[in-house]
């Protein structure tokens, strides 16, 4: 076997970094949802893992979706309704394919944008701890404390973003609107108040034709 | 490739990546079709592709190829925005027909800023350490180009206000001046008209 050659020490090396890698997956997408749609997605997941998801609506109607996501068995482990951003930790009670659903048909003409991020497991460490002998040297930690900083700073980017994508989705409706409303507003008065007065107008020419005068 | 999600067979999915420029986007697929007769997903499809699109903000074509069924596809953005990466299979059967879905194993990776596992762990420590230094860096010239991005869409975001500001105080000036000068109209015509049918 493929693993034998390599002694004990070296078989708990490679299924570590199997496992390792296996483990830690992160997927994070941002698709478009129509109306009246509803897109599902799978993962197989280990028992015991922990996993977590977030999602957030960039664009569409009121920046709302549905979310659900379901264990192999069928048992819903979360359920949210109309929710425009929302974070989920879970810890994996077997093992199979988890699903989690996204679904947009309470709207009848929005289509929406959404964005999720699907962490399964914990990150590996920056420096495996397999085959070493002595604690991490100075260099080392310092490498492994600016990775995590720099991790949650991409963390931290990424949300940022997407409330920007947010906040300038509806900033450009905002002004398609007002360009909108402010064309078709004078467009109507105008033909209100010109209609008004040649409606005015004909009252009174009508008038004069058909009924004699009362009084002198 | 753990993510997967169904598909039907001529339908086209696409995944929106918003990246800055020069980043470079890596995807990985893997595709099964459904097998009526088998009732399940088969291992591997021979003979089933997909086709790649990837749009650029500016609707330009960036790649557009035909990969089997397991492939990995990467290209560079030139330009900063939202990009669409879209997947359609090249199954020729009949919709109606096949009553058929397919199992997309989609992976897609930005920049290089990932862990990269498949490197072999170097025995020496001074090369170790080299090596995620050097990551390190990568992460960091990442983030920098997303900062540059993101200030490049804050202004944008900015000027948006500012029009719908200016269109709407614009607006409010223009319908009192609509307003005022109907109005008068109004009041000019009708006096007209009735003079000259002698009721006033």
């Amino acid at each position: 076997m493929l693993l034998r050659g390599n002694g004990i020490v070296g078989l708990w090396g490679w299924l570590t970094l199997l496992l390792v890698a296996c483990a830690a997956r992160a997927s994070e997408i941002t698709f478009e949802l129509p109306d009246n749609a509803k897109q599902c997605f799978y993962e197989e997941i280990v028992q015991g893992t922990k996993c977590t998801l977030e999602f957030q609506v960039i664009t569409g109607g009121h920046y709302d979706v549905d979310c659900r996501l379901e264990d192999p068995d069928g048992i819903v482990l979360y359920k949210e309704m109309k929710k425009q951003y929302d974070s989920f930790t879970f810890t994996a009670s077997r093992n199979g394919t988890y699903k989690f659903c996204f679904s947009n048909e309470f709207s009848t003409f929005t289509h929406k944008t959404v964005y999720f991020d699907f962490q399964v497991g914990e990150d590996p460490p920056l420096f495996p701890s397999e085959n070493r002998a002595t604690a991490l040297t100075q260099m080392e930690s310092a490498c492994v404390s600016i990775h995590e900083a720099l991790k949650s700073v991409i963390d931290y980017q990424t949300h940022f973003r997407l409330r920007e994508a947010q906040g300038r989705s509806r900033a450009e409706d905002l002004n398609t609107r007002v360009a909108y409303w402010s064309i078709g507003e004078a467009i109507i008065l105008l033909v209100v108040s010109i209609g008004q007065v040649f409606l005015l107008k004909s009252f009174f020419s009508d008038k004069r034709t058909t009924t004699t005068r009362v009084g002198s | 490739l753990a993510l997967y999600f169904h598909s039907g067979e001529r339908e086209e999915k696409c995944i929106i990546k918003d990246v800055p420029s020069d980043t470079l986007v890596i995807g990985n697929y893997k595709v099964q079709r459904w097998d009526i007769h088998k009732q399940g997903f088969l291992e591997s499809a021979p003979g089933l592709g997909m086709f790649v699109t990837v749009t650029t903000p500016s609707a330009e074509v960036l790649l557009s190829k035909l990969y089997g069924p397991q492939g990995t596809f990467s290209f560079t953005s030139y330009l900063s925005g939202e990009h669409v990466i879209c997947l359609q299979s090249n199954s020729t059967r009949f919709v109606a027909f096949a009553g058929s879905k397919l199992r997309i194993h989609l992976d897609i990776r930005v920049g290089e800023h990932f862990l990269d596992e498949s490197v072999v762990q170097a025995k020496d420590k001074v090369n170790e350490v080299n090596f995620r230094l050097e990551h390190l860096i990568e992460q960091i010239h990442h983030i920098s180009k997303e900062q540059n991005y993101e200030r490049e869409r804050e202004e944008k975001f900015r000027k948006t206000s500012e029009e719908t500001n200016s269109n709407i105080l614009w607006w409010a000036i223009v319908q009192t001046l609509i307003l005022i000068s109907i109005g008068i109209w109004q009041i000019k015509s009708l006096r007209d008209f009735f003079i000259s049918k002698k009721l006033v």
